[in-house]
């Protein structure tokens, strides 16, 4: 997918605008595979058993998938810059212990703040993993993995042993996990806020669209003038306070938290980004895809007892999806790169 | 002659990470064995190497394919469908003799499908690998489900875990493996022909190295011993479990990296990794004896693998400004921001510009 992305970057040297609009078009096809897949599960789903579209099963569903959603977009701005963030399993999981505790302590606390403070919290984690990475020198997939052991550590320490009750979180707080505006859960509205407003600073922003140069070619970046280092520490603060903010809402929808929470989420997130079309090397995807992925993996999950699989599939499915979405986008770029040949070659 | 002194360059500054981590593991077992009750004792030496025994087992091969460049997350999900078709297996009635064999091919073939996807389909290895974790670990929850199958032959289980002449059976096994790797890797034209890949796919390529398939062959490899690993932990706990070694796949290369071989490849000792699994077990060992939780454990390891990539970078550019201020050339800064640093390649121009 970086093939198509670069070759439709450079639009003011030859302005091939048949060659540029074909790849938007395959671009947006990718986009529309996995919401035809999407809509082809909830089909098939819904043919087999028709409550699998009632009220209150999709609420559940928008539910459990908002929090993936937040954590995908954040995934994915790092991920467009060709880094990685494998902390937001344990970023999430220690603001949410964090507003857990907060909210103990304090049960006035209005729910806005304690979404500032989860988000806060991610910020300043995903700050230091941005500074670690800028400073140290030292590739983002290694210094995450630490700060995964590093930030999982710290909240066993702070929470030894204990773990949060819903009985002992404000009911406020909680039914704010469950509330709705419209009819539509607040949860869902700031997974959508999320994903647009992220959606339209990485396309329409000056500063966005230099994540996608870092990530498509980080030497040309440079040498381009964009200011890497300053935007990797951003990147990075965005993807922990995402994940933050993740956190806040692991903990009104769930009303439990433990030092655990969040564990091995790291592992879904990335799955579900790759899925909606981020390449893993940076450079192409948006967070409209990641989103989709992130539904997508949320909807196998709740599909599968209702198909009458095995529970025990889904893991294997979700694998088979990865090599699958993988494989479509290696096809998809090298086809493009390909015929863009072919035509350069024609016009001679 | 510029050659040389490039090489011996690179290699004085490998060397400064891997005898700092050799230290510091010396250092650690004479501490524990003199603070930390019950630690050198032959009994608790017998669970060090158990404990040792499936990180450092995976970590060999894994050292191999990161210094070609590449990395395989799904070794432990290749443990854990070992494990459940081995207990598949033994439920059925089949004897154990033929289980193991099979079990063995079958990691060979899982490590296959890895390779097939890296290097037929040019796949990245990291999305391949996280895909084949998930894949892998949800096969071996379809075969087994959530049931444990146990009672394996007692022969076989205290053959794992058993001693002979006061030293754990395991232990022989591992250090002549160990040797093996380290030879090929460092003393063989197949190993030097890794760290050309590792340096710069192209260049190997030029150089005539069959980089594909060589790749190839070390997935193959990685399954293999991946389901090796696999049967000894179902052995060693005479217990076969679908999420057997969940996540020890992030402690293998939290083990090879700490062990100093560098993530973009062409970089890095076998013996430094071996010291690296040795002393992330022995930390968890002495601190398990020392009834300090097993979180304080979590925290160590993670400062420890962030310390171990930042510490080469960090003496490599105190070194380049004492150079400068010294007047000499300056060699090129510890890496490039977002880039890999090839390691080869950035001391042949400097080298150049002394010789000249």
């Amino acid at each position: 997918m970086t093939a198509p992305q670069e070759t439709a970057e450079p639009a003011g040297r030859t302005p091939d605008k048949t060659a540029a609009s074909r790849v938007a078009v395959l671009l947006r096809a990718r986009e529309l595979g996995i919401v035809l897949a999407l809509a082809a599960l909830v089909v098939v789903t819904t043919a087999v058993n028709p409550r699998f579209l009632s009220a209150q099963s999709v609420r559940d569903l928008a539910l459990g998938a908002a929090i993936l959603v937040v954590l995908a977009v954040g995934q994915t701005v790092v991920v467009i810059t060709r880094n990685i963030d494998l902390s937001v399993g344990s970023v999430l999981g220690l603001s949410a212990f964090a507003t857990g505790s907060l909210l103990q302590a304090a049960p006035g606390t209005p729910v806005v703040l304690a979404l500032l403070v989860g988000t806060l919290v991610g910020g300043l984690c995903g700050l230091v993993n941005g500074a670690l990475v800028r400073f140290g020198n030292v590739p983002a997939l290694v210094v995450t993995l630490g700060t995964l052991y590093v930030y999982r550590g710290v909240c066993f320490f702070w929470a030894g042993g204990q773990q949060i009750n819903a009985d002992e979180l404000p009911p406020a707080f909680l039914g704010f996990g469950t509330a709705t505006l419209l009819g539509v859960p607040w949860l869902l509205l700031i997974a959508l806020a999320v994903v647009l407003v992220a959606g339209f600073a990485l396309r329409s922003y000056r500063s966005g669209r230099e994540l996608y140069a870092m990530g498509s070619n980080p030497r040309a970046a440079v040498l381009a003038g964009v200011p890497v280092g300053r935007r990797l520490l951003v990147a990075f603060t965005v993807s922990g306070a995402l994940a933050g903010l993740a956190g806040v809402l692991f903990a009104a929808r769930f009303g439990t938290v433990d030092a655990a929470s969040g564990t091995g989420d790291e592992l879904e997130v990335v799955a579900a980004v790759v899925v909606g079309g981020v390449a893993v090397f940076g450079g192409s995807g948006t967070v409209y895809g990641a989103a989709v992925g992130a539904l997508l993996l949320t909807t196998i999950g709740s599909a599968l007892p209702v198909l009458a699989i095995d529970q025990f599939w889904q893991g294997a499915i979700v694998g088979a999806l990865i090599l699958a979405a993988i494989g479509t986008d290696r096809a998809v770029a090298a086809r493009v790169a390909a015929r863009l040949r072919r035509r350069e070659a024609h016009r001679g | 002659m510029a050659e040389r002194v490039g090489n011996r360059a690179v290699i004085r500054r490998l060397a400064g990470w891997d005898r700092a981590i050799i230290a510091l593991l010396v250092a650690f077992l004479v501490v524990a064995a003199l603070t930390v009750d019950n630690f050198a004792t032959g009994r608790n030496l017998s669970f060090l190497v158990l404990d040792l025994a499936p990180i450092l087992l995976i970590a060999l091969p894994m050292t191999l394919v990161v210094v070609t460049g590449e990395i395989d997350l799904s070794v432990a999900s290749t443990l854990g469908l070992s494990s459940a078709v081995m207990g598949a297996m033994w439920q059925g009635g089949l004897p154990i003799e033929t289980i193991i064999p099979l079990c063995l091919l079958l990691g060979l073939v899982l490590g296959a499908v890895n390779g097939l996807f890296v290097t037929v389909f040019g796949l990245p290895s990291l999305a391949v690998t996280i895909g084949t974790l998930a894949l892998y670990r949800g096969l071996a929850l379809v075969v087994l489900g959530d049931a444990a199958v146990a009672q394996f032959p007692g022969a076989y289980t205290s053959l794992v875990t058993g001693r002979t002449l006061g030293l754990p059976n395991l232990l022989l096994p591992l250090l002549v493996l160990s040797v093996v790797f380290a030879v090929v890797l460092h003393a063989t034209p197949v190993g030097r022909s890794l760290f050309t890949m590792g340096a710069g796919v192209d260049a190997a390529r030029f150089a005539g190295i069959r980089v594909a398939r060589t790749k190839f062959w070390l997935y193959v490899l990685t399954g293999g011993v991946s389901a090796l690993a696999g049967v000894l932990w179902t052995l060693r706990y005479a217990s076969a479990r679908a999420d057997n070694g969940s996540g020890l796949e992030l402690a293998v290369v939290a083990a090879v990296l700490l062990g100093g071989v560098s993530i973009f490849g062409g970089r890095g000792t076998l013996w430094g990794v071996v010291a690296g699994a040795t002393l992330l077990a022995a930390l968890q060992n002495a601190l398990r004896l020392a009834d300090v939780s097993t979180e304080a454990l979590t925290v160590v390891t993670g400062l420890l693998l962030i310390v171990s990539v930042i510490a080469p970078n960090a003496a490599g550019a105190i070194r380049s400004a004492l150079l400068r201020r010294r007047g000499g050339p300056t060699p090129p800064a510890a890496g490039e921001p977002s880039d890999p640093p090839p390691t080869t390649s950035p001391s042949v121009p400097s080298t150049s510009v002394r010789s000249s």
